[in-house]
């Protein structure tokens, strides 16, 4: 009976002025959730480089041919790759041991035909999958024309890293900074007591769902402001239209995140457990499971079925198709789809689940 | 406007295995200063959360002004003011902005109640750009009561507002309060200090979550139907176990200065303090004593174990 | 009381900045006795007190604790106190024995000196039955007492409590004084804050604390008499009414 709309949205705007207070007088929390986000994107855009440089190769030639020499020359001269030499086939196995070499490229010419074979040295997997991708492009460079093997090379011509991190942070940072600020937010005024007072004015409790989601979308909307400028130009991402994409589909999963947040705090009694539910349930799966590190692919089958319901998995294969590929919107309809259904069943959830709790 | 402000009806309120409210009753009066006294666990803040219309009973009902807090809670809320345990304020707010803030949930400006809270925010308007958090316990005790207030609410829930504060405080707060009585506010407030429940109209002692008597606090002490005695000696805790088994002795415990003694009809303190002088105490003085509410608590918490 | 002094404290000072939270005090404890410190909401009372624990350096002054200086041996100190607050006493996801065990290493008791302290604690308290029962588990007026015994385990000079009967129903605070007498007649210094002055009444000899410095010290009778008051209550307020600090 009170809350006609007018004062309903004064009543909003109160609560979420108070939140903004709030956040600016801890200044300590928002350096954290603005700057840790940005020191992130630029330490793995700079420092932590799964780019390989002086990879050792060895040559193992059976027949010379014009293209095998071709081939050799090419690994001499490539500034990636420091050339050990030729080598006969019996020394593979010592040359990885010994790690005179971290790759060896077998040169096989039968009846005219090359076949190529990369042995590679695992115990160093990031330095041997780089090894093995530099290597078959540089290989099959001289086939570029007639038959286009490597993909990679068509959206990162220079197999650069710099940005591929980045649909991979933005996935994990939102997820980490919505949940924890919202649901720790949540769980301290409940602890303090606070919560009680709202919850016996006449505030709804959808009023004070707003008041609290709010806030923390608004400075999630600065955060990606901010680690989008810095991706488009300190990491050189490529600009285009489709950054309005980009921007959407951050928008939903920002909401997704702020729900999952909502909904932690309903599960959990006091700030401490809320930072660290948020901290490991999340970071851990997003981590491992969303395709950040490991390719979803190559998980086995289980990993995948469950790496399906974690959110970031579908935020961050989104990203890398419309942000690093630069594919239209049509493209990532399934993950749309997905995160669209997520944030709606959270919301839902959540805004039950609290409701019930403050009953 | 007949009835009770707060009506409880065999109210009962278990969390998991531990029963917090066992069957309370209790009726508080428009316009006055209600009691719960009683210790820590006792269900005082479980009976507020229920009034509050912050949870449900297991069992039983309340009315407030005749409203049943289950189906009316959205009028109820209207027309409380509720002040839980500890002094639930936002502490990165400035005193102004914690008002301004509880004032903007009822819809209401500052201004309109600021008549009702000004003998008890004057002390806060010199600071009143300091943040709550770096208040006093005193002060931010008047600041959560101000913003209790500021609704103009015809009923004031106060769950122990004087828990660690000062005695100076704690005397200030509860001369707010009878100001506040005469402003015709029906006020139910709990406390775990025994001397406090004399300042009210009407208490209820609670303990283990049952209510062991209702009434003013005079008709309550006049109950006490025991022979009650002040003793004193040099050495008080040789007196303590002395009189534990002096013959006609039912209780004894530490009072104050003194020790209280229960007595039966046997007892003689003329004849106990010579006894007990004999006994090698100094000093030994046994005088009849007025009992009060915490000799009457010690006695009904005695029959329930 | 004899001049055997277990506190004794000149000039004690702590200023923050330009604050100064206690501002020269002085007084003397003797063995066995109960003293009463009280004081207003930010009169200094807890600053003062960490200052005697060796928790914090004086600024000026001097003070001796147990024998030791409080400015130079607060290690000393540490090991001969004990303390308890309302806040923190036990850990409530251990057992009672558990507790006990644990406080007794950290205070350096031989595993032989716990058992037999240990026995003789738990018969006291009546709590025999309960040993293996977690502190989560026991009713609070159980745990206010174990923690008091914990506290002093060791059998220290002196012991620290911090508003230890906070909350608690008249009778189990009762009980608990006993256990404070009962210390007390055994020779060991009770030092005690509280905010109920009934309880104030219970001490040897009570100061008051007022904007940092100690405006009243006496016995709670010399104290009635002397501002002609009939309880506690009342000498308490018409010495710290006047304070200027507490907000």
């Amino acid at each position: 009976m009170t809350s006609h709309i007018p004062e309903g949205i004064m009543i909003l705007s109160s609560i979420i002025r108070k939140e903004m207070l709030h956040l600016r007088r801890d200044p300590q929390t928002l350096l954290v959730t603005v700057f840790m986000p940005v020191v992130l994107l630029l330490l793995f855009g700079f420092a932590i480089s799964t780019e390989v440089n002086d990879v050792k190769v060895a040559v193992v030639v059976d027949t010379h041919t014009d293209r095998t020499r071709d081939i050799c020359m090419r690994l001499q001269t490539n500034p990636y790759f420091t050339f050990v030499g030729e080598a006969p086939h019996a020394d593979i196995d010592r040359l990885l041991r010994t790690s005179e070499a971290d790759a060896v490229v077998v040169l096989h010419t039968d009846a005219g035909e090359l076949s190529t074979q990369i042995v590679a040295d695992g115990s160093n997997t990031t330095l041997a999958q780089s090894a093995q991708a530099y290597i078959r492009s540089v290989v099959s460079g001289e086939d570029a024309a007639s038959s286009p093997i490597v993909s990679r090379v068509l959206y990162n011509p220079q197999l650069k890293s710099s940005y591929n991190f980045v649909p991979g942070i933005l996935g994990m940072i939102f997820i980490l900074i919505c949940a924890i600020m919202t649901s720790v937010s949540i769980v301290s005024e409940r602890q303090s007591g606070t919560m009680d007072l709202l919850l016996v004015s006449p505030v709804r409790p959808h009023t004070i769902i707003l008041g609290k989601l709010i806030p923390y979308f608004l400075l999630s909307c600065v955060i990606l402001a901010a680690m989008l400028l810095i991706s488009y130009t300190a990491l050189g991402l490529p600009f285009s239209a489709g950054v309005v994409n980009v921007v959407a589909i951050s928008l939903l999963y920002i909401v997704l995140a702020l729900s999952v947040g909502l909904l932690v705090s309903t599960l959990v009694r006091t700030e401490v457990s809320a930072l660290i539910v948020s901290a490991i349930a999340f970071m851990i799966p997003v981590l491992m499971l969303s395709g950040m590190i490991f390719p979803v692919d190559n998980m086995p089958r289980a990993l995948q079925w469950f790496s399906a319901i974690v959110p970031a998995r579908w935020y961050i294969s989104a990203m890398r198709k419309i942000m690093i590929q630069q594919l239209p919107l049509a493209s990532v309809w399934t993950e749309v789809s997905i995160l669209a259904g997520m944030t709606v069943l959270m919301l839902v959830l959540a805004i039950r689940k609290f409701k019930n709790s403050t009953n | 406007m007949s009835g009770c402000a707060i009506q409880v009806r065999d109210v009962s309120k278990s969390y998991g295995s531990v029963k917090a409210l066992d069957g309370v009753s209790l009726d508080v009066r428009p316009g006055e200063m209600f009691g719960l006294i009683g210790p820590d666990g006792a269900g005082k803040s479980s009976l507020y959360r229920i009034v509050a219309t912050l949870q449900h009973p297991d069992a039983g009902s309340v009315a407030v002004d005749g409203l049943d807090v289950a189906s009316a809670y959205r009028q109820v809320r209207d027309i409380i003011g509720y002040m839980p345990e500890r002094f639930s304020l936002y502490p990165y707010l400035t005193v102004r902005e914690n008002l301004e803030f509880f004032a903007s949930l009822f819809g209401v400006s500052v201004q309109s109640g600021y008549d009702l809270i000004a003998p008890i925010f004057s002390q806060l308007e010199r600071f009143p750009d300091r943040r709550a958090g770096a208040l006093s316990g005193g002060m931010k005790q008047k600041l959560a009561l101000s913003c209790a207030l500021i609704h103009r609410p015809r009923i004031l829930l106060l769950d122990e507002p004087t828990t660690g504060v000062d005695a100076v405080s704690r005397s200030e707060f509860w001369d707010m309060l009878a100001t506040l009585r005469t402003q015709g506010i029906t006020i139910m407030v709990s406390t775990s200090y025994m001397d406090e429940a004399r300042l009210c109209d009407r208490i209820a002692l609670i303990h283990n979550g049952r209510i062991l008597d209702t009434d003013t606090p005079a008709r309550l002490v006049a109950s006490l139907d025991e022979r009650l005695f002040d003793a004193s000696a040099g050495d008080m805790y040789a007196l303590l176990s002395q009189l534990r088994g002096y013959p006609g002795v039912t209780d004894c415990y530490t009072f104050g200065a003194t020790l209280h003694v229960v007595a039966d009809a046997s007892f003689d303190p003329v004849a106990a303090t010579a006894a007990l002088t004999a006994r090698g105490l100094s000093c030994v003085s046994i005088t009849p004593a007025h009992g009060d509410i915490e000799d009457l608590f010690i006695k009904l918490m005695g029959h329930e174990s | 009381m004899n001049d055997d002094k277990v506190i004794s404290v000149d000039g004690l000072t702590k200023r923050f900045g330009s604050f100064t939270a206690v501002d020269s005090i002085s007084f003397d404890v003797s063995k066995g006795e109960i003293f009463g410190f009280l004081g207003a909401n930010g009169a200094g009372k807890t600053t003062a007190m960490r200052m005697l624990c060796g928790l914090s350096r004086p600024t000026a002054g001097r003070g001796s604790v147990a024998g030791f200086d409080i400015a130079t041996q607060a290690e000393d100190i540490k090991r001969h106190i004990g303390y308890m607050s309302q806040k923190f006493s036990l850990y409530e996801e251990l057992t009672v024995r558990e507790n006990v065990r644990l406080f007794s290493t950290i205070y350096g008791l031989s595993d032989r000196e716990t058992a037999e302290r240990a026995a003789i604690m738990f018969d006291r308290l009546e709590m025999t039955s309960m040993r293996d029962t977690l502190v989560s588990d026991i009713p609070t007026g159980w745990k206010q007492k174990l923690a008091f015994s914990v506290a002093t385990i060791h059998r220290p000079a002196v012991v620290f409590l911090d508003e230890p009967t906070g909350g608690v129903d008249p009778l189990t605070r009762r009980k608990f004084w006993e256990l404070i007498y009962r210390a007390s007649s055994e020779g060991m210094t009770v030092f005690v804050t509280t905010h109920y002055l009934d309880e104030a009444e219970y001490c040897h000899r009570i100061s008051i604390m007022v904007d940092g410095r100690i405006k009243a010290l006496d016995t709670p009778a010399a104290l009635k008499k002397e501002y002609g008051c009939r309880t506690m209550d009342e000498v308490f307020r018409s010495v710290a009414g006047g304070a200027v600090r507490g907000q």
